[in-house]
C-alpha cells in the first residue's frame, strides 16, 4: 500500500469522525441560529424547539402558514386567547415568519 | 462541510488497512474524536431558573461544541414559583421538586458544590470542596441574598424562627407547618420589603394562599399584609379585587409599612414608626440583594445590590466575560425578577456565549415574561410582557402594545389555572429536561 493512499483514506476516516456530530442535522446558518434564538422565547410554555412535555400546545412541526395565520389572528383579536393575544403583539411579521419557519423544521415529538 | 459517507469505504480498503495494520489505531482514534470539537469552557454558577436554562442551551446551541460544567450546591432543584402553593397545602413539596439527571443527555456536567470565589484575572472558579475550575467564559446566575444586617433582632435563631420562605425548599415546608399548628382564631403577619425584590407579585399570591386555607380550615383567623410600598406592586387590580370578594374579612392589606424590628420570642415587628404588631405566625420577606458570589466576583456595580450587564449578552459591566442572569441584575424597565424572566436571560447569555466564542458579535435576544399567581387551589391570574433592545438607548423595552393581565373574569381565571400548571410544566422541561 502506498503511503498516499493510506494518507487519504486516514484523513477520510478523520474526516468522518469530525462531521459525527453533523448526524443530527446540517450546521446552523446564521438566520437558523437568529430563528432558533428568537423561537426560544416560546419554550418556556411551549417546549425546547416547540417540543412541550406539559399540557400546553407544542408547536415543533406545525406548517409555517398556520403558525403565520394563528400569530396574525391572535395579534388582531380574530382568535380568542387568555394571553396570546398580549405575547403576539409583541413580535413583528418578519419575527412571526422566522419563527413560523423554525416550528416547521423541528421534528415533532 | 465535506462528507464522507461510509459507503465510500469498501471492504477492500478495509482489508488493506488491517494487511498495514494500522486499522485498530485508526478506529481507537475515531473514537476518542466521536465527541465534537471542543471550542472552550463555560462555568455556569447556579442550578435555578437562570443557570440550569443557560447550561442546556449552551450545549444544544454550540452543538456540543462548548464544554459546560454546572455548579449547583443542592442536589434538587425546588421550584420557588409554585411554592406558595405548597404554603397553602393544595400542593406538596413533592409536586415541585426534581433532580439534574435531564441535564446528563445534554452533556451538561453537573459540580454539587458552593462556588466560593471567582478569579477573573485567571479565569477561574474555587468551590468550597477545594476544586478549581477553570472556564473562558462564565455564567453567573447566583440568585438573591436576603439583607438582615438593616433589620434588629434578626440574628441566627431569629432567622431560623421566622421563615422568608421566599427560596423555595426547607422554610416553605416550615412555613406550612406553622400555619398548620396555628390555632384557629390566630393572625398571620406577612412582611413584603421596598421593591425591587424577586417575584413582585408573589407576596399577595401568598397572602391568598393563605387565606385560601383559613377560610377552609380557620375562617375565625385572619392575614395581616404589610407592605414596605406606598402601593401593591403588581396585579394591583386583581389582588385587590380577589381580597375584597373572596378572602373579604380574611385579609388586611396595609400599604407604606416598613418593617424594620422583628422579635421572635414576642412574635412581634415594629416598624419604622414606631408601632408594635404581633402575629401567631410572621413571614418576614426580607430586603434582598443578588447573591453573595456576584460580590465576590466583583460585578455588583448597581448600589451595592445588583449587578448591570450589557443586555446584548447578558455580560456584567463591571467584569468581562462573566455573564450574570437572574434575579441578581440590576432590572431593565419593567422587567421583573422572575422564574420566567431568568429562564430568558439564560437564553440570551447561551447565545451570546456561543456567538462570542466563535467569533461573531452577541445578538440581543427578545425576552418575553409570564407570571401567574394562584389566588385559590385553581384559579391564576397573569401578567405578561415583551422586552426588546432599544439600540438608540443600549437598554430593553417592553414593546409598545404588548403584554397586559388578566381580566377580571373569573372564569378566565379557572381556565388560567390549569394553564398556569402548564406552564411549570414546560418551563421546567425547558431548563432540566
Amino acid at each position: 500500500m502506498k503511503l498516499a493512499h493510506y494518507v487519504a483514506i486516514t484523513g477520510a476516516l478523520l474526516t468522518l469522525c469530525a462531521s459525527h456530530v453533523l448526524a443530527q442535522g446540517q450546521p446552523m446558518t446564521p438566520e437558523m441560529r437568529a430563528a432558533a434564538y428568537l423561537a426560544s422565547n416560546c419554550a418556556n410554555c411551549h417546549g425546547t424547539a416547540g417540543r412541550n412535555v406539559g399540557s400546553l400546545p407544542s408547536l415543533a412541526g406545525i406548517p409555517a402558514a398556520g403558525f403565520t395565520q394563528a400569530m396574525r389572528d391572535f395579534r388582531e383579536g380574530k382568535r380568542k386567547a387568555t394571553i396570546m393575544h398580549q405575547l403576539a403583539k409583541g413580535y413583528t411579521d418578519e419575527q412571526i415568519t422566522a419563527m413560523a419557519n423554525y416550528f416547521a423544521m423541528q421534528k415533532p415529538k | 462541510m465535506n462528507k464522507v459517507p461510509l459507503s465510500a469505504f469498501t471492504r477492500r480498503d478495509l482489508l488493506k488497512l488491517a494487511a498495514t495494520g494500522t486499522t485498530l489505531s485508526a478506529l481507537a482514534g475515531c473514537a476518542s474524536m466521536s465527541a465534537p470539537k471542543t471550542i472552550g469552557r463555560v462555568v455556569v454558577i447556579g442550578g435555578g431558573f437562570g443557570g440550569a436554562t443557560a447550561a442546556k442551551y449552551i450545549r444544544l446551541w454550540s452543538e456540543g461544541q462548548i464544554e459546560v460544567t454546572l455548579v449547583e450546591p443542592n442536589q434538587q432543584f425546588v421550584s420557588c414559583p409554585m411554592s406558595n402553593l405548597v404554603v397553602g397545602g393544595s400542593k406538596t413539596m413533592k409536586d415541585i421538586t426534581m433532580t439534574y439527571a435531564g441535564l446528563d443527555k445534554h452533556g451538561v456536567k453537573m459540580v454539587y458544590d458552593m462556588a466560593t470565589a471567582v478569579d477573573a484575572d485567571k479565569r477561574e472558579v474555587r468551590l468550597a470542596g477545594g476544586r478549581v475550575l477553570p472556564y473562558d467564559r462564565l455564567v453567573l446566575s447566583p440568585g438573591v441574598e436576603f439583607m438582615y444586617e438593616n433589620i434588629a433582632g434578626m440574628d441566627a435563631a431569629a432567622q431560623a424562627a421566622v421563615p422568608h420562605a421566599w427560596r423555595a425548599g426547607p422554610q416553605t415546608v416550615q412555613l406550612r407547618q406553622q400555619l398548620e399548628a396555628m390555632p384557629d382564631g390566630g393572625t398571620v403577619v406577612i412582611s413584603i420589603p421596598l421593591a425591587p425584590y424577586r417575584c413582585p407579585p408573589g407576596p399577595y399570591e401568598r397572602a391568598c394562599q393563605v387565606a385560601w386555607y383559613l377560610k377552609a380550615k380557620k375562617p375565625k383567623s385572619k392575614v395581616l399584609l404589610l407592605d414596605a410600598n406606598p402601593d401593591m406592586v403588581s396585579k394591583k387590580g386583581l389582588f385587590t379585587k380577589v381580597f375584597n370578594e373572596d378572602y373579604k374579612g380574611l385579609i388586611e392589606y396595609r400599604n407604606g409599612v416598613v418593617v424594620n424590628e422583628v422579635n421572635a420570642r414576642a412574635r412581634t415587628f415594629k416598624t419604622e414608626f414606631g408601632d408594635t404588631i404581633k402575629g401567631d405566625v410572621l413571614n418576614f420577606i426580607p430586603p434582598m440583594r443578588a447573591g453573595n458570589i456576584a460580590r465576590q466576583a466583583g460585578v455588583m456595580n448597581s448600589n451595592n445590590r445588583w449587578c448591570q450587564v450589557d443586555w446584548r449578552s447578558m455580560e456584567s459591566t463591571a467584569v468581562k466575560n462573566v455573564h450574570v442572569l437572574g434575579d441578581a441584575t440590576q432590572s431593565a424597565a419593567l422587567m421583573p425578577k422572575s422564574g420566567h424572566m431568568a429562564n430568558q436571560h439564560g437564553k440570551s447569555a447561551a447565545a451570546a456565549v456561543v456567538e462570542l466564542m466563535n467569533g461573531r458579535p452577541a445578538l440581543p435576544l427578545m425576552m418575553a415574561n409570564t407570571c401567574y399567581s394562584y389566588i385559590d387551589d385553581v384559579a391564576a391570574v397573569h401578567v405578561a410582557s415583551v422586552h426588546r433592545w432599544v439600540p438608540e438607548k443600549s437598554t430593553m423595552e417592553t414593546v409598545a402594545g404588548s403584554g397586559g393581565l388578566s381580566p377580571a373574569d373569573r372564569k378566565v381565571w379557572e381556565l388560567e389555572g390549569d394553564y398556569a400548571w402548564g406552564w411549570a410544566e414546560a418551563i421546567w422541561a425547558d431548563m432540566l429536561a
